[in-house]
């Protein structure tokens, strides 16, 4: 894949961007407008889309750390493990933190809403992470396919050492 | 806290658990990946069983997620269920046991069965999945709940029948299972939307006790019964079934097997809890006896031809799928009259529930069994085998057993729940057990043949050097076959004490709504 024009490319380098602030946005504010961890974080990952549409594979490659995304997606689905623990012994995923009305807040640290805004910032952290794995990995197989690199050969869990 | 309160949320959370610290695990090398796998399924074997435990003595557990409290379903004055809720009964308990069991014993056999190949974060952390939402499944109180635990193991799923991605056969397998079980999930969603539409709940047991039998839920009803019973495998849209069974890892065949089998009890559950004016009785229950008789028959008409053993156990599959539905057609049929109840219809329906515990034991055994072939001869090919039985002799004892059990003869597990359903749809119609017998020695004569090619005869010159399987894949089949023997030597504890229980609860809809509502 080759880059487009320097007007795509200087649109791209403002707008992607925005995109991660936008989406952060709408994580953050998940519980108290439409949005939420799975929304926002779908919008953070278009931002490796646009870097590929707009850049290209090589510079794609340079932001491309599957690794990186990898912990992302198990950092997030272990956060949103452990909220849901926050409500024993009463029940799993009870919203144990929530500041009920006219109480008494302990900390301006915790949110008002308890664990539901600290969910969406793991489900967020979990799509973004899961969501770029699908884009890297939709990449290489038509990079794969276009040069030739890889193909006949043994990748992911196809050994068979018989 | 009390852990035994929390059961049913440990049910779901230990395998999610373990699919989210797969990644963890397995950067630690081979020995750790193993325990974690093992261990974790270790776990869920053990919740499984004290979930069953629990529901003993006819308990129904209900727990509610995020609720205040763990057994409040009716938060802050509202007359029905609003948030997740668990509900499992003795019929529940008893699909969780065997998804439970045969999850462990494909886990065991997976260690050893997988080491040859990389990929072990993604194959562990979708076998979790897969798990999860089985058992989901099995435990869950609510429709929209049932389709998002679908959801979870048809995904799984896929990742795992197309595993071997450099096999064209297994890429088909996947995208075809794929494309028709996602038309199957939007209809299933279709169906829940509908109800959610009429009755502002998905709650099954707040849907039961609102429920009016017009044309509108006789449409949802056909829909549903449509979906599940593909999902479960039966004529005639069982097609993707032996496909996926044949491409799957053995490991992970032996635990769709029991996926398979929570469609079933997806079907029984929606037909005895949330139906019974429409489906008992009539015109549904004998729609439910016919797809079985076809499913017993032509499955294994289309298995007796298949020289390829993974294929073949696949079509078997379909065929034993059709004696749990004629049974279940039959419990139906008796569903409202207490006479023909006790006559046949409580003698079907436990029958039948002792056939679905019977099919995923057996059943998953002989799936390993045939990947322990695989394992030692590289082919799945039953004219390419022969004489494996001196290399492998641990491997055909459990074979036996297995095909005898799966043949129904006597004294095995096979023939008792067998002739529990040919004896009570005797009582219906003498053609239904007719069907079912010839079906039955044609299964005879199918493992015959297998049994023949692959273990018997003169050893292949290519198949000198064969030795038995690793210790771990022996034990998960180990397992199974302990099972399958239990099952066999002591039918009448586990009758009077799963499976007379399961049938009671699928029959009993007041207790199914009052564990909810509180007898509102």
């Amino acid at each position: 894949m080759k880059p487009l024009s320097v007007i795509v490319t200087s649109i791209c380098d403002v707008f992607a961007w925005f995109m991660i602030v936008f989406g952060v946005y709408v994580i953050n504010n998940g519980h108290n407008t439409p949005g939420g961890g799975f929304q926002g974080g779908a919008i953070v990952a278009t931002f490796l889309s646009f870097m590929l549409v707009a850049y290209g594979g090589k510079r794609f490659f340079a932001w491309a750390r599957a690794g990186v995304y990898g912990f992302l997606e198990f950092v997030g689905l272990a956060a949103f493990f452990v909220f849901g623990c926050f409500g024993f012994p009463r029940s799993f995923f009870f919203n144990s933190l929530a500041i009920p009305l006219g109480g008494q807040v302990l900390s301006e640290w915790i949110p008002y809403c308890g664990t539901i805004s600290l969910m969406n910032v793991a489900v967020g952290f979990e799509v973004v992470g899961a969501l770029s794995l699908v884009v890297i990995e939709m990449y290489e197989s038509i990079h794969m396919i276009d040069t030739g690199a890889g193909m006949g050969g043994e990748r992911g869990h196809d050994r068979f050492d018989r | 806290m009390n852990l035994s309160d929390h059961l049913p949320a440990f049910l779901v959370m230990i395998p999610l658990l373990g699919a989210f610290l797969t990644p963890l695990a397995a950067s630690f090398g081979k020995t750790v990946r193993s325990v974690f796998f093992v261990l974790f399924m270790s776990l869920i074997l053990l919740t499984g069983i004290s979930i069953c435990a629990s529901t003993f003595g006819g308990n129904i557990l209900v727990y509610v997620m995020g609720a205040e409290n763990f057994s409040l379903t009716l938060p802050s004055g509202m007359s029905y269920p609003v948030r997740i809720l668990f509900e499992i009964d003795a019929a529940g308990a008893l699909m969780i046991l065997c998804v439970a069991i045969a999850a462990f014993a494909g886990a065991l056999f997976s260690v050893a069965y997988m080491d040859r190949f990389s990929g072990w974060k993604r194959f562990m952390a979708l076998y979790f999945l897969l798990s999860a939402g089985a058992l989901g499944m099995c435990a869950t109180g609510d429709l929209f709940n049932f389709f998002v635990f679908v959801e979870v193991s048809s995904i799984a799923s896929f990742g795992l029948v197309a595993f071997w991605r450099d096999k064209p056969e297994a890429i088909e397998a996947g995208f075809k299972y794929m494309l028709v079980s996602q038309i199957a999930a939007m209809l299933l969603l279709i169906a829940i939307g509908t109800l959610y539409g009429k009755y502002n709940a998905v709650n099954m047991g707040a849907l039961s006790s609102m429920m009016r039998y017009g044309t509108l839920e006789r449409i949802v009803l056909a829909i549903l019964i449509s979906v599940l019973a593909f999902k479960c495998g039966a004529f005639p849209i069982h097609t993707w079934m032996p496909d996926a069974y044949a491409e799957t890892p053995s490991g992970v065949t032996c635990l769709l097997v029991t996926v398979s089998q929570a469609s079933f009890y997806g079907l029984i559950r929606v037909c005895f809890s949330l139906f019974p004016g429409i489906a008992g009785g009539g015109m549904v229950a004998w729609i439910l006896i016919v797809l079985g008789c076809m499913s017993m028959f032509f499955g294994v008409l289309m298995a007796v031809v298949q020289h390829e053993i993974k294929r073949l156990m696949g079509y078997h599959s379909i065929s034993q799928v059709g004696y749990m539905l004629l049974a279940m057609g039959v419990g139906l049929l008796a569903l409202g009259n207490g006479e023909k109840m006790a006559e046949y219809g409580l003698t079907a329906m436990k029958g039948g529930l002792f056939h679905v515990m019977n099919y995923s034991f057996y059943k998953a055994l002989l799936f390993l069994c045939a990947g322990a072939l695989y394992y030692a001869t590289g082919t799945r090919d039953l004219d390419k085998m022969g004489g494996l039985a001196r290399n492998m002799p641990w491997t055909a004892g459990m074979f036996v057993i297995a095909a005898s059990a799966i043949s129904g003869l006597p004294p095995f597990n096979g023939f008792m729940s067998k002739w529990m359903i040919y004896e009570s749809s005797f009582a219906v119609h003498p053609i239904l057990p007719a069907v079912a017998m010839i079906t039955s020695v044609l299964t005879l004569a199918s493992f015959a043949k297998v049994f023949q090619a692959a273990f018997l005869g003169p050893a292949k010159a290519d198949f000198v050097a064969v030795r038995e399987v690793p210790a771990f894949m022996l034990a998960g089949m180990a397992v199974l076959t302990v099972m399958t023997l239990l099952l066999t030597l002591f039918p009448g504890w586990f009758t009077g004490n799963l499976f007379e229980k399961a049938a009671e609860a699928l029959l009993n809809q007041r207790g199914y709504i009052d564990a909810v509502l509180g007898g509102m």
